[in-house]
């Protein structure tokens, strides 16, 4: 990986920190409401991946915590966050909230809060690029959890069956909301259960971005070139509790404390350091300069926003004028 | 006109959508190969493939969940599930993903997808596959439900449901898929909202959908020629949305309203009716609407029973003449 890319990764990385806890705080300020699931340690992840793909053309999809996925395919910061502010400004005007960031424009293809959810909508996308013949491919992010829903097998068996172009990425976090994957899983190793659709997987290491940008370029290279879905499992650690409401009491400090020891950004940072390609008031400077840029632009275009006008809470129900709906009398169908 | 049977008005809307449009596919179990267990899709597979006439695993919210995910590029699919009991399985993918998207993404992802199903009660299918599930469709925000009566409101419905940008549940039954009416020759689409009249009258309003306004047209006609009672059918082919003005114009004609439904009573199509009536139109009531609808029990299986479920011709009619003080 080129200098240059790992310099621009750990920005992106650290400015997807700040991000997070920056919303951690809105939150306690009571600027932002209902459930709130934050991405701290896990990305890379999110950047690994789709580094290795084509944000803004690749199709992703994913679940609640899907903040920092947004924002890596092309999603506007200041959009995201005036979203989380319930602003009509926010990438889904509002009417989304946190769990549900969409930007179609740039193929973020949405947060979802059912946990599974995505993974038939993504073998779906997979299925209308076959149909189109583009060299497109869908992503499906999900954590560990979510593979103990029906979906998953459902989905993994159809993508396999029809060759689809989609990349299942887990990113194996090792808790469903409190339980500890032990406690609620037969199969700890994730990437063993796609075995059993015949789907090509692999589990690595997603604390260190170089490691889950090769193994991703490997996916990608696999599904781009119509050889079918592959499964990528990301071992990872999440730093706070699953979403705003959570104690975090059910975690052994041992366990944070290992963790906490391999924390994607400065894993990234004393490598740069010790190539001496980066010192560490370089970092601290360019800490300084995301955490003004949050404060000064994405914060300040978030509390100026205007509130979405509650005369237009019907729109988007359906869609508008639809001809189809009404009597040919009435310009519709005949 | 000609006439089609109820499978080869469905399987001629298919035919002809896919033609047009290379994006419109279909999928469901046993649609391609075998052709549809009510032969709706028969021949499809041989004229479009099987890239476009999909048979599915026995995995309903999966492939539901495939369709709308389709959907969100530009892909039209109509979805079949079997039979309706099935859509249970899928609600979650029908609910929480193809009726919301549109919304929940400020209005920049849509879900035109179909989904159709046969539910109702036929021959001794039992509880597991004797579901009239269109109560649950028809109360979610983002969802329309249609349900049609006949061959030509199935062509035209699900002809305008394939172009319609909004997510369209076609509620279909069991029994009427060999049924015979009229199709026009040329190309018809239905709209997918309002109502229509079945039958003019003046005396009493006898609601009805899908299969029931078959036996309210029955009732009507032993209330004509035994009893000199005119009654209206209205034909509530749209659920969702219920047509307001059709319900209200209707009731402000007759001034008294009998619904009659072939699910259990609880929020229902009934209830919801009387909602409207009591909301557009309570003071041109004569009399108290009423509601026919099925016992509210699991659809048992000995025949006798099963029947016993369902209100008949003649509980119509009695209603209708009690209604009237002449019972």
């Amino acid at each position: 990986m080129e200098v240059s890319v790992k310099k621009r990764l750990l920005r992106e990385m650290l400015f997807a920190r700040r991000f997070e806890e920056r919303c951690y705080e809105a939150y306690v300020e009571r600027k932002i409401g209902g459930f709130l699931h934050l991405y701290p340690g896990e990305e890379a992840c999110a950047h690994g991946v789709l580094e290795a793909a084509r944000p803004g053309r690749d199709y992703v999809i994913t679940g609640y915590r899907d903040h920092v996925h947004a924002i890596k395919c092309g999603a506007d910061p200041k959009e995201v966050m005036a979203e989380l502010y319930g602003k009509e400004t926010g990438s889904s005007k509002g009417r989304g909230g946190s769990m549900h960031i969409f930007d179609a424009a740039h193929r973020f293809m949405g947060g979802y809060a059912l946990v599974g959810g995505p993974f038939p909508l993504a073998a779906g996308m997979a299925k209308a690029i076959q149909m189109k013949g583009d060299d497109d491919i869908a992503i499906c992010f999900l954590g560990d959890a979510a593979n103990n829903q029906g979906t998953f097998h459902e989905s993994l068996n159809m993508a396999a069956l029809w060759k689809l172009p989609v990349l299942y990425v887990c990113e194996n976090n090792l808790y469903g909301i409190g339980t500890r994957i032990d406690r609620s899983t037969a199969v700890i190793d994730q990437y063993k259960r796609a075995c059993g659709y015949n789907m090509p997987a692999r589990q690595v290491d997603g604390q260190d971005i170089e490691i889950v940008y090769e193994a991703a370029r490997e996916a990608v290279d696999h599904v781009r070139s119509g050889k079918g879905p592959y499964f990528l499992e990301l071992m990872t650690y999440r730093y706070r509790g699953h979403s705003m409401s959570d104690s975090n009491a059910y975690r052994q400090k041992d366990e944070e404390r290992v963790w906490g020891n391999r924390d994607p950004i400065v894993i990234l940072r004393d490598r740069l350091v010790e190539a001496g390609e980066l010192t560490l008031e370089d970092f601290k400077n360019l800490d300084t300069e995301i955490l003004e840029e949050i404060e000064n632009e994405i914060i300040k275009f978030s509390e100026e926003s205007p509130d979405p006008n509650p005369a237009e809470l019907d729109k988007y129900v359906f869609a508008d004028n639809d001809p189809w709906v009404r009597p040919a009398a009435n310009g519709g169908a005949k | 006109m000609s006439q089609m049977m109820f499978w080869e008005a469905v399987r001629r809307a298919h035919d002809e959508e896919m033609a047009r449009d290379p994006l419109v596919i279909c999928m469901g179990e046993d649609i391609g190969v075998v052709g549809g267990t009510y032969k709706a899709t028969t021949g499809l597979y041989d004229k479009y493939g099987p890239e476009r006439v999909m048979d599915t695993p026995i995995s309903e919210n999966g492939f539901t969940g495939l369709a709308i995910g389709a959907s969100f590029l530009g892909v039209r699919p109509i979805v079949e599930i079997m039979s309706v009991n099935f859509a249970w399985l899928a609600m979650d993918q029908i609910f929480n993903s193809a009726a919301k998207v549109r919304y929940m993404s400020g209005g920049q992802l849509e879900a035109p997808i179909v989904v159709r199903s046969p539910g109702g009660t036929a021959h001794q299918l039992g509880a597991q596959h004797s579901a009239r599930m269109e109560k649950v469709f028809m109360g979610i925000a983002g969802l329309r439900v249609v349900t049609p009566s006949n061959p030509r409101q199935a062509y035209g419905l699900l002809k305008s449901a394939i172009r319609c940008n909004d997510p369209v549940f076609i509620n279909e039954h069991e029994l009427m898929y060999n049924m015979k009416g009229e199709v026009p020759d040329e190309e018809y689409f239905h709209p997918l909202e309002g109502s229509e009249i079945a039958r003019e009258g003046r005396d009493v309003t006898l609601f009805g959908y899908n299969v029931s306004v078959h036996w309210c047209l029955a009732a009507a006609e032993v209330l004509a020629s035994q009893h000199g009672i005119q009654a209206e059918v209205v034909d509530l082919y749209s659920l969702a949305p219920l047509d307001r003005a059709g319900i209200k114009a209707s009731v402000s004609k007759t001034h008294r309203a009998i619904i009659v439904e072939e699910a259990e009573a609880p929020v229902g199509v009934g209830s919801e009716v009387m909602a409207i009536i009591n909301e557009e139109c309570f003071f041109e009531l004569d009399a108290a609407p009423v509601r026919l609808s099925a016992a509210n029990v699991p659809i048992p299986y000995a025949h006798v029973l099963e029947k016993a479920v369902m209100p008949k011709t003649d509980d119509i009619v009695k209603t209708v003449l009690k209604m009237l003080g002449r019972g």
